[in-house]
């Protein structure tokens, strides 16, 4: 295959970026995106340029670090990660647009890499249960419904790369906190913090600069790991119940 | 977060927007109701419009529950325009390096409308009161003190009738979304079913709404409601 690439280039986080063309030649089908830019970046590196920067870590669809906005999709055309969406998506000389994820929450650090910081703030505000430390409590001393556990599970399953930010027009997080506050609101566990977790949960969030969330969908649609929008309506009714309880 | 209020949050801005909303449903559901009266010729017309005034009495004055009514509708304008004033600009300001390429992959044409087709709906309500509210203003210079006259010259115009239409479209399209919004934001749609329902149940009333609203003005201009 045959593509040319148009992508964001920008020094560091204080200097303007703008979009670059570049062409490469002979991409495998069988590559996957990631790879694919690593042989560009093996080009530049030939030709004494500096290569692109992006982030990338497991290359296994797991860790969340990989996330670029790719021909105006988050995470590339299928619903995956980046570093599992693979060059057969696309077709022998198309032009491939790749920009990083677009929110001031979300500043780049350079070219395609961006400081997700905001997502491990709003974390620190709840999206963890506090337990006192000591030998692990029996396993069976708390039930939990099997349809509860599931939905737990499923909606745990959040790596938290941003695309759902990055897809939204508003820019928002809610997805991502809906995800969480879902996930341990489910669980017994989850319950004593339930209230502050959520104020607090979002609180943060207004103030890192996120949007509010209009219910497009956008961003459910571009979750890799297919959070439903179920999560928001969640979240809201969780603070919804936090403001009747007086917080 | 120290001293995070959750009435402070956008999430307690979307609440206001959905409950100011619902107040509007309400109102158009009925106002719409009185309109289709129109079908029952000018008399029936006029007596719902008179009764309006009347409605209350003797337990309230004269325009005592309609004026009960218009402002509560005002109060719920002015929340539902306040909150989506703040919550479009925050949203300008959560991006404001845009995307030299974006798509809008799961987004339904109406949920990309809400802010300008909003805009103009306030527009049109503006018009629309000046029309046959606080204004009168009969476009074809004829007598404004009769409803059901008013009405009957102002969609003999075709352009008017095209007006209202296009309004009634903006209106549909709000609906479309925003019912389905306002259940989400209230919480209610937890589950697939529960999501899948409140779109549907959106998408009827959007569509009975404005069709009830068109059937009067295209019945004037087609020639079968007449004075």
């Amino acid at each position: 295959m045959n593509l040319t690439l148009k992508i964001w280039r920008q020094p560091d986080a204080t200097t303007a970026g703008a979009m670059h063309t570049y062409e490469l030649a002979d991409v495998s089908p069988d590559m996957s995106f990631l790879e694919m830019l690593d042989v560009l970046n093996e080009q530049l590196n030939e030709q004494g340029e500096e290569p692109i920067a992006f982030d990338s870590d497991c290359r296994e669809g797991i860790c969340g670090m990989c996330g670029l906005m790719i021909n105006g999709d988050a995470h590339g055309p299928e619903v995956t990660t980046t570093c599992q969406l693979h060059m057969r998506s696309f077709v022998d000389g198309e032009t491939i647009t790749v920009e990083p994820w677009r929110s001031d929450a979300f500043p780049v650090l350079k070219d395609l890499v961006v400081d997700r910081g905001a997502f491990d703030r709003i974390i620190q505000q709840g999206g963890y249960i506090s337990v006192n430390t000591g030998s692990a409590p029996e396993a069976h001393s708390v039930p939990v419904p099997k349809d509860d556990a599931d939905r737990a599970f499923n909606v745990a399953t959040c790596i938290g790369c941003g695309a759902c930010v990055a897809a939204c027009p508003n820019g928002s997080a809610s997805l991502f906190m809906g995800a969480k506050v879902t996930h341990l609101g489910l669980l017994p566990q989850g319950q004593p913090e339930r209230d502050e977790r959520v104020v607090n949960m979002v609180a943060q969030h207004d103030h890192e600069g996120f949007g509010g969330c209009t219910n497009i969908g956008e961003c459910t649609a571009a979750c890799p790991k297919e959070i439903p929008l179920d999560v928001i309506s969640q979240l809201n009714k969780d603070l919804r119940t936090a403001i009747k309880h007086g917080h | 977060m120290k001293g995070a209020r959750a009435s402070r949050t956008t999430i307690a801005l979307k609440l206001l927007m959905a409950l100011s909303g619902a107040v509007f449903i309400g109102f158009v559901l009925v106002h719409m109701y009185g309109n289709l009266k129109a079908f029952a010729g000018h008399d029936a017309f006029n007596e719902y419009a008179h009764h309006l005034r009347e409605l209350g009495e003797p337990m309230l004055p004269h325009e005592g529950a309609l004026w009960i009514i218009r402002v509560g509708l005002i109060l719920a304008l002015v929340v539902h325009v306040y909150c989506a004033v703040v919550l479009w600009r925050r949203a300008a300001q959560a991006r404001t390096t845009k995307y030299v390429m974006k798509k809008h992959t799961g987004a339904i044409f109406a949920s990309r409308l809400m802010r300008w087709g909003g805009v103009t709906l306030l527009l049109f309500i503006i018009w629309h009161l000046l029309n046959f509210t606080i204004g009168k203003v009969n476009v074809q210079g004829g007598a404004t003190n009769d409803p059901y006259n008013l009405m009957v010259d102002t969609f003999d115009v075709w352009w008017m009738t095209i007006l209202y239409i296009v309004a009634m479209l903006a209106l549909g399209a709000h609906l479309h979304h925003g019912i389905w919004s306002a259940a989400q934001t209230l919480g209610w749609t937890g589950t697939a079913a529960k999501r899948q329902r409140a779109k549907t149940v959106a998408f009827v009333t959007a569509l009975i709404i404005s069709v009830g609203f068109s059937l009067v003005p295209l019945a004037v201009l087609a020639g079968i409601i007449t004075k």
